[in-house]
């Protein structure tokens, strides 16, 4: 199953506004196909909104959502070409780990002998083989996230949307789950949209870089050039007054 | 890949939505009326306001038909009833609200002590007694025949009157006063207490500084929802008024129908009713009382202030003394009813015949009321999910606030207007059924909605989200997600709905006949052919079913929680 992914598909945010009623957000961005793209920016900065646009879970006022060129506007969040993985309430509680992935396939649960094998691989690839019948309170935070994880597998669409999904984890096992993603990305080759709080995260994953300000994308570029010092001045103030230091994080990390 | 259910490809999406003009504001709005939640939710409304509508339809009608006759009902006789009304509700909110302020402290300033649980819970029990049930044991206890006259000899007071209605009322009011000023005082938070401790505050100090002034702003809500309690009180008006000289609005409006026959003034008597309790409710809205009062019961937090060993004596003998007061009606309902000839009762096909209608009545409106309310709430929720922080709208307001209103019309009141309405076009007495359904129905609403509402708004902030992205909807959310979650809140909704309209005595007293007889209405009957054992056996049954449900519902509602 592993061959099937088409490659993923570009996100392209054409002068999208929306407001919640007061400060207007507009986003005018593309995201480059099979990348992963690190969001950034301080709260309330519209980084889950841009997410929750693309998703469906929000209607822009103006403006259009193009996902490989074609316009989403319409559709419902489950009838486009994206999965997400929020930060928490990713799986039903009363369900076990094997049905909550198996909705990925099935949103009435009719599962067919071929989905249940994807199931199982999915749940082996994330390393939760052997937990299918445990329910979410069974299992750690880490272990959570890795089955929302399973069911993007098993979901299969060119875009996956990362909203802060590890920010309730310790830093060690946060870099596991990185890692994972990373590996994920490399097989499937999905467009990846990841909201993240942490320098370290983008950093560790990250290919691009899109940064927030005040509800407009303020600066773009490779997640390279944001990190070596060179990066926009906005960005270097809100990641803390040297770059030096997060540097220092990193490298004792390696 | 699985070609059952394949993810949409790209060219897929684009060919089926072909059109690439920009989505614009109506977005949402054509969203929200596609959603089958918000539907429900107008159906339901639209049930309710039939049933409302219907009644006014007939007092309307009736009014119109004999207008000199309403006018004229306008005569001294009813200047008393009203006035009775008033001041016997305003003796009963005082005698409940402000022995329930000292209790209510005396509980919170002792969080820990043997039985504190037991009185708390005991103290939920009258929230679901039924009214006739509660009477009965007060006649059991304090009446003419009662335990007290046994002892106190022939000088023992006439309870009937004022004096009985007044026992009831607080019986009813002190211990729900009591939770709802305990609920209050648990509002303050623990830095406050460890601060006043810290200080060196004696009781006379906190209770100004600390308690006082939560107990204040809690106390007009309070007294305000016993207060219209008070004033739409039916069956303990009618089993201990006794008489003309004590006797409210909703007695004389069933007096007027079931035995003068008098539909112009019963118009009049429903008219006022109304305005009277529309009234209070616009007072208590403006008080932000919350009028359906809850069966949870307050958690105990952590004090750090300790009681002297007067204080602790005062205390002690205020609760022990509230927990007589409130107990002693009950026991008093179980003692009288194992005296009864049970056997005999069970055997008898009246009885039976009663149980099954009771059963049968309480179930259809437990269901239909759990339907209604539960159609509310996903409306409410989904018209706020669609709304995304804009005004909300009148049917939003509907949905939400609207339900709590349906206490301004009482049950009675919606009896008399379809009472009026229908006996021109068929027999009323045929249609009693459908009546005591649908107005028990809409009546245990509000108390459904609470039990309900919270966990439903929960379980949509958990899930809501996660079913649009996996495209989970329809019949599948219902049995996937919906069911799973909500099941017991559902379930506490429906055992408490049928508790109360088990109990109910209101429209069946309008409605029953020897055809159809509930419980109450078979307990109303053999009272009033003094058949006193067997009233008190039927007291006992229905207490006992109405408990049990009730605690059903507590534990289904706890279990819920943990």
């Amino acid at each position: 199953m592993t061959s099937a992914m088409e490659k993923g598909a570009v996100v392209r945010l054409d002068k999208v506004s929306f407001s919640y009623g007061e400060a207007p957000f507009l986003f005018d961005v593309e995201f480059a196909a099979s990348k992963i793209t690190a969001i950034m920016g301080a709260s309330g900065s519209g980084k889950s909104t841009l997410l929750n646009l693309v998703a469906g879970f929000e209607t822009p006022q103006s403006g259009r959502v193009l996902i490989g060129g074609a316009d989403v506007g319409a559709s419902a969040p489950s009838a486009r070409p994206v999965s997400m993985v929020f930060q928490e309430n990713n799986l039903f509680a009363h369900l076990s780990v094997e049905k909550n992935v198996g909705l990925g396939r099935s949103p009435s649960l009719s599962l067919t002998q071929t989905d249940r094998a994807a199931i199982a691989e999915a749940l082996s690839r994330v390393g939760l083989a052997g937990k299918e019948k445990r329910l979410p309170r069974e299992l750690s935070g880490g272990e959570r996230q890795r089955v929302a994880l399973a069911r993007v597998l098993v979901r299969d669409r060119p875009v996956l949307l990362l909203d802060e999904p590890f920010a309730s984890l310790g830093p060690a096992l946060r870099d596991d789950m990185l890692d994972l993603v990373a590996g994920v990305h490399a097989e499937r080759a999905m467009t990846v949209l990841f909201v993240t709080h942490q320098p370290e995260d983008a950093r560790r994953i990250g290919e691009q870089m899109v940064f927030l300000d005040n509800g407009r994308v303020a600066s773009t570029g490779s997640a390279a050039d944001f990190f070596d010092g060179t990066g926009p001045e906005a960005f270097r103030r809100y990641i803390g007054a040297s770059s030096g230091g997060s540097r220092d994080i990193a490298r004792k990390r390696t | 890949m699985n070609p059952a259910s394949p993810p949409p490809r790209l060219a897929d999406t684009a060919s089926r939505h072909p059109r690439s003009d920009p989505p614009h504001k109506g977005e949402g709005g054509r969203r929200a009326a596609s959603d089958p939640r918000i539907a429900a939710g107008i159906v339901a409304l639209g049930a309710i306001a039939l049933l409302i509508g219907g009644a006014f339809a007939g007092l309307i009608l009736e009014g119109a038909h004999d207008l000199r006759g309403a006018a004229s009902a306008f005569d001294l006789y009813l200047l008393r009833v009203v006035r009775f009304t008033l001041w016997q509700a305003v003796l009963s909110t005082l005698l409940s609200v402000v022995p329930a302020l000292f209790v209510a402290r005396a509980l919170s300033r002792h969080p820990r002590f043997f039985g504190r649980g037991f009185i708390l819970q005991l103290f939920t029990v009258p929230l679901a007694l039924p009214a006739i049930v509660a009477a009965l044991g007060i006649l059991a206890l304090y009446g003419r025949a009662g335990y007290f006259a046994a002892i106190g000899g022939q000088s023992w007071p006439d309870i009937y009157g004022l004096s009985g209605i007044l026992v009831a009322h607080v019986f009813f009011n002190l211990p729900l006063a009591t939770r709802l000023f305990l609920e209050a005082l648990g509002t303050v938070p623990a830095d406050q207490w460890r601060l006043a401790s810290q200080l060196g505050m004696g009781a006379r100090p906190a209770f100004r500084l600390i308690e006082w002034p939560v107990l204040r702003s809690a106390l007009p809500g309070i007294a305000g929802l016993v207060f219209m309690l008070c004033i739409t009180s039916f069956t303990i008006v009618l089993i201990l008024g006794g008489g003309p000289a004590a006797t409210t609005l909703e007695v004389a409006i069933y007096q007027a129908l079931r035995f003068d026959f008098d539909p112009a003034r019963a118009v009049t008597l429903t008219v006022l009713q109304i305005a009277l309790t529309f009234a209070v409710v616009l007072a208590l809205t403006r008080l932000g009382a919350n009028v359906t009062g809850d069966a949870n019961l307050p958690v105990a937090p952590r004090r750090y202030l300790s009681a002297g060993t007067t204080e602790t004596a005062l205390n002690a003998t205020l609760i022990v003394l509230a927990l007589l007061f409130v107990a002693g009606p009950m026991a008093a309902t179980v003692a009288s009813g194992l005296g009864a000839d049970l056997g005999r009762l069970a055997g008898e096909s009246a009885v039976r015949q009663a149980t099954l209608t009771s059963a049968g009545l309480g179930l259809l409106a437990a269901l239909l009321s759990v339907s209604v309310s539960l159609s509310l709430i996903m409306a409410r929720r989904a018209l706020s999910l669609h709304r995304r922080g804009g005004v909300r709208s009148l049917l939003e307001h509907a949905t939400d606030t609207g339900a709590g209103f349906v206490l301004v019309v009482p049950p009675i009141v919606v009896g008399a207007g379809w009472f009026l309405l229908l006996r021109t076009i068929s027999d009323v007495f045929a249609i009693a059924p459908v009546m005591v359904v649908t107005v028990n129905a809409v009546m245990a609403m509000p108390f459904a909605i609470r039990a309900m509402r919270p966990a439903y708004d929960a379980a949509s902030e958990r899930h809501e989200k996660l079913c649009a992205q996996l495209g989970i909807s329809g019949w599948s959310r219902l049995r996937l997600v919906d069911w799973p979650s909500l099941r017991r809140p559902l379930a506490t909704g429906f055992a408490f709905a049928m508790a109360l309209s088990l109990g109910d005595l209101g429209v069946i007293a309008l409605f029953g006949s020897d055809s159809v007889q509930t419980l109450p209405y078979l307990l109303l009957a053999r009272m009033g052919s003094y058949r006193t054992a067997d009233a008190a056996g039927l007291a006992l049954l229905l207490g006992a079913v109405c408990l049990a449900l009730v605690v059903a519902a507590d534990w289904l509602g706890r279990g819920e929680k943990s």
